[in-house]
């Protein structure tokens, strides 16, 4: 990776790097790309987070389906680890607790694949700042 | 979305499952079959929505309608109005309270999100071990703009803002830069305190796991605006992922030129290195802190001379906490001005709270300063857990105090809490219900200040270790009237004489529960009764003899052979004998034994 020289060396990358996000937000072609964050904070690893960022990783392959599966820190909702975001292309994320491996196939199979909510959702209780 | 069109939401935190959100569920979905809608609108049920006190609540997707307070009998309304005929159902709309104004959007009901992320803006957004997501959430970029500023304007920035210290004493960030910026010297440093060790803390902890870029960038700005080129982040080795996506962290800062020579084209060069601690609590304290990092035995001095004139090998050093450099980057991004308009008067910004204990919701939350403490408990915490009745909240950890229900409006900032014999510590919020014992919460405070103290001055050594004593003697039932007085004298002293923070503030657990609970130590030492029934040595089982049909199976059941009676005859436990194991009130068929 080339050094960062100068303020608009930084603006650069960060337009490049929002430009990538951007495209896996936008784009509502019926195969594009899904978001999957997993909270993964000392509590969320804990509580299980790490197999289920491989099962999603593992799961989304065999199944077909194109998702970008990334890590992420902690979501805050301590009393519902493992929690997960899922963007669906052209949709609001949306944030699952309690995800367990059943719930992992369940949110594949039903809100990945159908956009079918299912239970479990966490409702986000703040604003950040932009 | 899918096949359906509708989404009805239907919150299931324990909040409003017990105001029947599981019958309302059922009523949809009953109404939705009987009008053939069922393969149309789908009902979830969701985690807590953080509105508790106006549950049941009810959500409709896709238009974000909010229902409020919703029975299961107006579950046929709603369908019948809102998804059928498109027409909002008004009288179970949220109304704000001050304007009166009927809120319907979930998104726009400013009310309903108390929580504002500054220093958590990253956290569970972005990923941790890649530095292009930041830089892509401005990251970077404040420091950019700082060297279009002169270092003494990066620091009239900070202290304009009104930025206090988040790691508990709360001094002033932008002082604190200045007067390091003032002492002359070949080196100066810039100081991480990563050590966050108040039991029941992780605010530091979530910040460096999930956006430790935020906190390498500040600690840049610092080392900028005081003239420093080295920076440590010392951080407690507990913390093994915090300590594992800080190195990722920093060697991809160095990897993008962020860290290191001629940062940005400025000619400003910084590079950081890491130190663990060992886990001890005194650590935290910056002159031990610094003692640790120089590999000598992490014990206080006397200050003056404060770290920031002479600090790690003798050089001035500024120490800031970890959510005190997160919140930096914003500062300088968004303005001094936009800072300070959040929060109250004297306290600006806004506060991260590890919110823990009996509560519904325990997790991560961050407040604008000034929030309430009902609002924090009941509207982001969900309430106790249980339907339990609310008793206290303990904030400042070893350091800190109680604050109980008349103070659950009191707007939470630094010199509020503090005048309310707590103080905002690093952020950690214990929550309690009718069922904890405030002496023995007080004895745990103690004894964990017991088992931290350094052991250089005599007060903090010796004072810790007889209050600890005189609670023990208390929570067996041991104790006196006179004992609260000596309690009360011995606090004084601790506070008075200590050499560091840690014994200047340790009594406070205690004079805290003295002053809110006072009624609580009087009921076990004259009543010898625990009012939450925590201590075994206080507890007394009895016989109702109204009760007990002398069936005689308690007396078969215990193992010491304490109770007497007669066959179908009221039997009766005697108390000298009794080790209170419980077997009888377990064998007991009738209810007939109770602890008392």
């Amino acid at each position: 990776m080339a050094k960062v020289k100068s303020l608009t060396d930084l603006k650069k990358i960060k337009e490049n790097f929002q430009m990538k996000m951007d495209l896996i937000a936008k784009c509502d072609a019926p195969d594009s790309m899904f978001q999957v964050k997993i909270a993964m904070a000392t509590c969320g690893i804990a509580s299980g987070a790490k197999e289920v960022m491989n099962y999603f990783i593992e799961e989304c392959s065999k199944r077909g389906i194109l998702a970008l599966v990334t890590q992420t820190g902690c979501m805050g909702y301590c009393y519902a680890e493992p929690t997960i975001e899922v963007t669906l292309p052209g949709e609001e994320p949306i944030v699952f607790g309690d995800v367990d491996l059943k719930r992992a196939n369940e949110i594949i199979e039903k809100y990945i694949k159908n956009g079918e909510l299912v239970d479990g959702i966490i409702p986000v209780n703040y604003n950040t700042i932009d | 979305m899918g096949k359906y069109k509708m989404h009805i939401l239907i919150c299931s935190g324990a909040g409003c499952r017990a105001s029947a959100s599981e019958l309302i569920q059922n009523k949809f979905e009953l109404v939705l079959k009987a009008k053939g809608l069922e393969n149309e609108v789908q009902v979830v049920t969701t985690a807590c929505f953080g509105f508790c006190e106006k549950g049941p609540i009810v959500k409709i997707l896709p238009d974000n309608t909010f229902y409020i307070e919703v029975k299961p009998e107006d579950a046929e309304e709603i369908i019948e109005e809102h998804i059928i005929k498109g027409r909002q159902v008004s009288r179970l709309l949220y109304a704000a309270t001050i304007n009166k104004e009927v809120v319907s959007n979930a998104q726009n009901s400013g009310l309903h999100k108390k929580q504002i992320r500054v220093a958590l803006r990253n956290c569970g957004f972005i990923d941790p071990e890649n530095i292009e997501e930041y830089i892509a959430r401005d990251g970077y970029s404040a420091l950019g703009k700082c060297f279009e500023m002169l270092p003494q304007t990066v620091v009239d920035v900070i202290k304009e803002s009104g930025l206090r210290g988040r790691g508990g004493g709360g001094f002033p960030t932008g002082l604190k830069w200045e007067i390091a910026s003032k002492y002359k010297a070949d080196q100066k440093y810039v100081v991480c305190n990563a050590d966050e060790g108040d039991p029941g803390a992780f605010m530091d902890r979530s910040i460096l796991e999930g956006d430790p870029h935020s906190v390498l960038e500040a600690m840049a700005i610092c080392a900028y605006s005081i003239g420093a080129d080295q920076g440590i982040i010392y951080v407690r080795a507990e913390y093994p992922l915090a300590i594992e996506r800080l190195k990722v962290a920093i060697n991809q800062a160095r990897q993008y030129g962020l860290l290191g020579n001629d940062i940005l084209g400025s000619g400003f060069n910084f590079d950081v290195e890491m130190r663990y601690g060992a886990g001890a609590f005194v650590c935290g304290e910056e002159t031990a802190l610094i003692y640790s990092m120089e590999g000598l035995r992490g014990e206080p001095t006397i200050k003056p001379p404060f770290p920031t004139e002479s600090g790690y090998k003798g050089k001035p050093t500024n120490v800031n906490n970890v959510e005190t450099f997160a919140n930096i980057p914003v500062i300088i991004n968004k303005g001094a001005k936009w800072f300070s308009s959040i929060g109250t008067e004297k306290s600006k910004g806004t506060k991260v709270f590890a919110l823990a204990g009996n509560i519904n919701n325990v997790g991560l939350i961050e407040v604008p300063m000034g929030t309430t403490l009902r609002e924090v408990i009941y509207e982001i915490g969900g309430g106790i857990k249980d339907g339990k009745k609310f008793k206290a909240v303990q904030t400042g950890g070893p350091s800190g105090g109680c604050l109980t229900e008349k103070h659950l409006d009191t707007p939470i900032d630094f010199d509020n809490l503090l005048a309310a014999g707590s103080m905002m510590g690093s952020g950690g919020m214990i929550v309690m219900d009718e069922d904890d014992c405030m002496v023995s919460m007080a004895k745990f405070y103690i004894e964990f200040s017991v088992e931290e103290s350094c052991g250089k001055c005599t007060p903090c050594r010796i004072g810790n270790k007889r209050l600890y004593e005189i609670l023990d003697k208390i929570t067996k039932g041991e104790g006196t009237l006179n004992d609260l007085d000596l309690l009360r004298n011995l606090s004084g002293v601790i506070k008075d004489t200590s050499l560091c923070g840690l014994g200047q503030t340790s009594p406070n657990p205690v004079l805290s529960t003295l002053d809110n609970f006072y009624d609580e130590y009087i009921a076990h030492i004259v009543d010898h009764k625990c009012p939450a029934g925590r201590f075994k040595a206080l507890l007394q089982y009895a016989i109702n003899p109204e009760l007990c049909v002398g069936c005689t199976l308690c007396a078969k059941n215990c193992p010491v052979n304490c109770i007497s009676g007669e066959r179908k005859k009221a039997h009766v436990i005697d108390f000298e004998k009794c080790i209170k194991c419980g077997a009888c009130m377990d064998a007991c068929k009738f209810n007939a034994i109770s602890i008392q």
